[in-house]
């Protein structure tokens, strides 16, 4: 049975069929699934959740597949809720929560939306799946196409993260390099998207693919006992994880598995280097002006972020904040992070972490709410941005005696 | 100027359009909009600003990092319309 019929426009309201087309042939805004929530109402509930599988696949019903489809699934989401006292105390935060989503199938949480858009390509009959990527979806649709059996093309900024390139490649599949930065590569697949011969999972597939970020608004509100946080901070790049945060939480209102409308103030993070939704929140207008992006966050160097427009709206609506951060303000933030909670992110999570201590600073959160922060990515694929920053304390020869002697030297430097 | 899909049906279903003697991008479109009047509204607003939505771009570059409308166009300039698409 479809569970999408059909899509909208965001903006104009018309409809489509149910296929790979990703935007509105009038306006060229957006195209949502439309769900019949009613229905869904009646055969969803926190039993019928709590009896799925431990994985995002335990909210289908919210979810634009098909039911007789069989899954491409290799165990994505249903990732810790980390209560953090340690970091919380450090940044004066009293009830922090951090998502721990490197704990996903390839580390960060691309494997929710691409286990979603592979599912409808093969559904849709696509035999060969593509995406444009800053690397954590390359390596997603890689290992996903590869569990599935799907020819894929990568294509990446030739500058990117070396780990990024050899967790991509070690799939298999295609990994196109191509010269320029993300908005360049994305340019190409656009136009490589066009001819319709391929399911590109954020071009064509777009409307269905951005769907599987919901899964992370219904994870958290299930782990805090079917309560919606008080306060989330999201990283953005292209504005469509923290959009489709704030519409999961409104789905789940509507079909009646949380009994209050969602009350959480909803925060953007960027990094200095590419920060044109924070730049638009903070001077308060509603038009983005494309960057060029220069930070070592490359997952969220996104200058033209599609979603950036809905993402400033989510944020106004909710009453929510953004702020940005340096590069070395990241670093310190990934460092800090890693020395409190034991979690190691990527530059990504060095943005949400060092923009959620700028947002403590500034009183956004009060005493009592819970404040999530949004762990999207694992560190390893950005060790990189670490080079020379961390490492051993003393190097000795080994024998017992140096170890003692440098043992003396540092307690007395303590 | 390359017409993306979406559009066709407003360019007499042509993929391209050539257009002789325009100097800057809002000559170009005025241009085409003496021929195509359905397609240049679909692209700029009631204000005659690029819609939100419409990514143009002259060779490799998007011009809202040029000079928008005012950015220079030179005989064998592919101009491309595309949509913006999702991160990743």
């Amino acid at each position: 049975m479809a569970r999408v019929e059909k899509l909208e426009c965001r903006e104009c309201g018309r409809t489509y069929e149910a296929a790979p087309i990703y935007v509105c042939d009038f306006c060229f805004a957006p195209l949502e699934p439309v769900y019949d929530y009613g229905t869904i109402a009646g055969r969803m509930s926190r039993e019928s959740i709590k009896a799925g599988p431990e994985s995002i696949w335990r909210y289908v019903d919210l979810l634009p597949v098909d039911s007789e489809t069989p899954r491409i699934d290799i165990g994505a989401g249903f990732t810790p809720l980390l209560k953090a006292d340690r970091l919380g105390k450090a940044l004066g935060i009293d009830n922090l929560y951090i998502k721990n989503d490197t704990a996903n199938p390839t580390h960060s949480f691309k494997d929710r939306v691409v286990s979603v858009a592979l599912t409808v390509a093969r559904q849709m009959g696509f035999d060969t799946v593509a995406c444009a990527s800053t690397g954590n979806l390359a390596n997603a649709v890689a290992a996903h196409a590869a569990r599935a059996g799907l020819r894929s093309f990568v294509f990446i900024p030739a500058n990117l993260e070396q780990n990024k390139i050899v967790t991509t490649a070690i799939y298999g599949g295609n990994v196109i390099a191509v010269d320029g930065n993300y908005d360049h590569v994305n340019k190409l697949c656009s136009e490589i998207a066009q001819k319709g011969e391929w399911g590109f999972v954020n071009v064509n597939l777009r409307p269905f693919y951005s769907e599987g970020s919901k899964t992370l608004a219904f994870e958290v509100t299930e782990q805090l006992g079917w309560q919606a946080p008080d306060h989330v901070v999201v990283p953005v790049a292209s504005g469509s994880l923290l959009t489709k945060f704030r519409k999961g939480l409104e789905e789940l209102h509507k079909v009646g598995i949380t009994d209050a409308a969602p009350h959480t103030k909803v925060h953007a993070a960027q990094a200095l280097g590419c920060s044109p939704v924070v730049t638009a929140i903070k001077s308060g207008v509603d038009t983005i002006r494309p960057v060029r992006p220069d930070t070592i966050a490359k997952s969220l160097a996104i200058g033209n972020p599609a979603d950036g427009y809905y993402a400033v709206s989510a944020v106004n609506d909710t009453g929510g904040m953004g702020e940005d951060v340096t590069d070395e303000e990241i670093v310190s933030a990934i460092r800090l992070l890693a020395s409190t909670e034991g979690v190691f992110a990527e530059t990504a999570g060095g943005v949400t972490i060092g923009a959620l201590k700028k947002m403590a600073e500034s009183g956004a959160f009060k005493p009592g709410e819970s404040v999530v922060a949004l762990i999207t990515g694992m560190g390893l694929k950005t060790a990189e941005a670490l080079t020379g920053r961390v490492g051993p304390n003393v190097h000795i020869s080994g024998d017992l005696e140096k170890f003692e002697e440098e043992m003396r030297l540092l307690s007395a430097y303590e | 100027m390359k017409i993306p899909t979406q559009l066709r049906t407003l360019s007499g279903g042509q993929a391209e359009l050539s257009v002789d003697g325009a100097s800057d991008l809002r000559e170009l479109l005025g241009k085409i909009k003496a021929e195509h009047p359905d397609l240049t509204d679909r692209l700029l607003d009631d204000n005659g600003e690029i819609r939100r939505f419409v990514n143009i771009y002259v060779g490799e570059e998007d011009v809202r990092f040029l000079e928008g409308l005012d950015t220079k166009v030179e005989d064998g300039n592919l101009v491309s319309i595309l949509p913006a698409v999702a991160g990743g």
